[in-house]
């Protein structure tokens, strides 16, 4: 993905949404989880911050996909988490396109949430970690990581 | 005609620094990661390493790296500024942002040499103060906070060598900045004090169907229906119930946006203009960055010709808090 693509504001139709409940929801989160475990391999991640992350649950909608993947980070790796027994401490939920902007850097979170179009639940400050965190990062070549591989 | 004011830039982190350097800053303003400054977020700011690479990259494409210690230092632990002015010296950072007069005599009577800026923290809005400034510490530069008109902008610039900064963009933090304390009200702590404006970790998003709730420790500031725009959750752009009646009582969400003026802000003789959002992502800084950088660009090119295009407006709108735009105080009748 080059930095000269725009990624358009767009919304799946509805039946996506009614497709994706009815798959197994633990593909998103193994890639998910291979992602980030991906991005820490490459010491992408700040190690101070992600002390902070230790043991808490996040989840990940993506709204008009109907796609949700809940993982943890636990003794320096990302894990999926098949089943949730609690409220995650973290929650996003937005459209893929919201995700995708976010990703290549095209929007930024705040102007998002501003515009009502992600939607963060949970621990405020856990929150706010996770952004700058990922502000943070310079990716040396964000096409390889294999969430967005394909 | 005067010099076409220097584009100064928010840099949270590595990434929107060398975005902002990239996009035509001339300058980045910055903070470390503890309390000395006002940006003080979990997560942002830069660490020795970062700060670095920062001013290595600001400097090798000819730009200024601006040093943010704009809170004031608290009992007790005066070492812990005084020992950041010392870090920023070493660094070799073009500027020091100050607000605290104790650190601005510190960094005067140790660092001479040291370029010091007046932080819009200082709260200096009149040229009395200002000159002061200069004849007590020094200073080079004054930034000056968001409240007054252009007009008595232009006074000050009149009656002093200093060189002034203004807003040019961003969220407004619409009281006498540098002395709002209503953060401390709800919480127990303002952006003077531990360098955050309704720290994160007081904040609680609360979705229900329909609508949203922003609490600010356990304080309801607003509730958002679902196709309402959002803002940050400070007391001052809260809605409250004021005599029976619910509306913004302080202040609408807005953001400051200057390109209406920006011809008049130069024939003043503005020495330079800020962009704010430090807490903002890389995305925001380019999007800003380029957008100034193309109206200042413009205004030097056309002179009296110029004129705001309507995609610059849309790209500045689209960022912003709460989707409206305004010339904040510059153009206000009362002062
Ligand atoms: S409450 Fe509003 S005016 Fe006061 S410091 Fe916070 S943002 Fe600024």
């Amino acid at each position: 993905m080059n930095q000269k693509m725009t990624i358009p504001r767009f919304r799946l139709p509805q039946f996506v949404a009614s497709l994706g409940q009815k798959l197994p929801q633990w593909p998103h989160s193994l890639v998910l989880t291979g992602a980030l475990n991906a991005a820490l391999k490459l010491k992408l991640l700040p190690e101070s911050e992600l002390a902070l992350l230790e043991d808490k649950l996040f989840r990940v909608r993506v709204l008009d996909t109907g796609g949700e993947a809940l993982y943890t980070f636990r003794s320096g790796l990302f894990r999926p988490v098949f089943q949730a027994t609690r409220e995650p401490d973290l929650a996003f939920a937005a459209n893929l396109s919201a995700y995708l902007q976010l990703l290549t850097r095209q929007e930024d979170p705040d102007t998002l949430f501003f515009n009502r179009e992600l939607e963060i639940t949970g621990d405020t400050e856990l929150g706010l970690i996770v952004k700058n965190m990922l502000d943070a990062v310079e990716w040396p070549n964000l096409p390889q990581l294999p969430l967005l591989r394909g | 005609m005067h010099a076409l004011p220097d584009l100064v830039c928010p840099a949270g982190s590595l990434p929107a620094l060398k975005t902002a350097v990239d996009q035509g800053a001339d300058a980045v303003y910055l903070g470390f990661k503890n309390d000395t400054n006002a940006r003080n977020f979990a997560g942002l700011n830069f660490d020795h390493k970062s700060m670095v690479e920062g001013i290595r990259y600001a400097h090798s494409k000819g730009r200024e790296v601006l040093l943010a210690i704009n809170t004031f230092a608290q009992a007790g632990r005066v070492a812990d500024w005084r020992k950041s002015v010392d870090a920023a010296v070493d660094l070799g950072v073009d500027a020091i942002i100050l607000a605290d007069v104790g650190l601005l005599d510190y960094a005067a009577n140790k660092y001479p040499q040291q370029r010091l800026h007046l932080s819009v923290q200082g709260s200096a809005t009149s040229y009395e103060a200002i000159n002061f400034c200069q004849r007590e510490f020094g200073v080079r530069r004054a930034v000056l906070p968001r409240v007054l008109t252009l007009a008595q902008v232009e006074h000050v610039i009149k009656n002093t060598d200093v060189e002034i900064e203004v807003f040019g963009f961003g969220s407004l933090c619409v009281m006498n900045e540098g002395r709002c304390w209503l953060s401390s009200y709800a919480c127990g702590e303002s952006p003077n004090t531990v360098g955050a404006c309704s720290p994160a970790k007081y904040v609680k998003w609360d979705k229900q169907p329909g609508q949203m709730e922003t609490r600010l420790n356990g304080i309801l500031i607003d509730r958002f229906g679902d196709d309402e725009p959002a803002g940050y959750p400070t007391l001052c752009k809260g809605r409250f119930d004021v005599q029976g009646e619910t509306y913004y009582a302080l202040e609408e969400p807005t953001s400051l946006n200057v390109l209406e003026i920006l011809p008049d802000i130069l024939k003043i003789g503005v020495r330079a203009i800020k962009i704010e959002g430090r807490q903002r992502s890389p995305a925001y800084v380019a999007q800003v960055t380029r957008t100034l950088r193309a109206a200042l660009d413009s205004l030097r090119d056309s002179g009296e010709r110029y004129h705001v295009k309507p995609s610059w407006q849309a790209e500045l709108a689209k960022v912003s808090e709460g989707n409206q735009a305004t010339l904040g105080a510059y153009n206000r009748p009362w002062r």
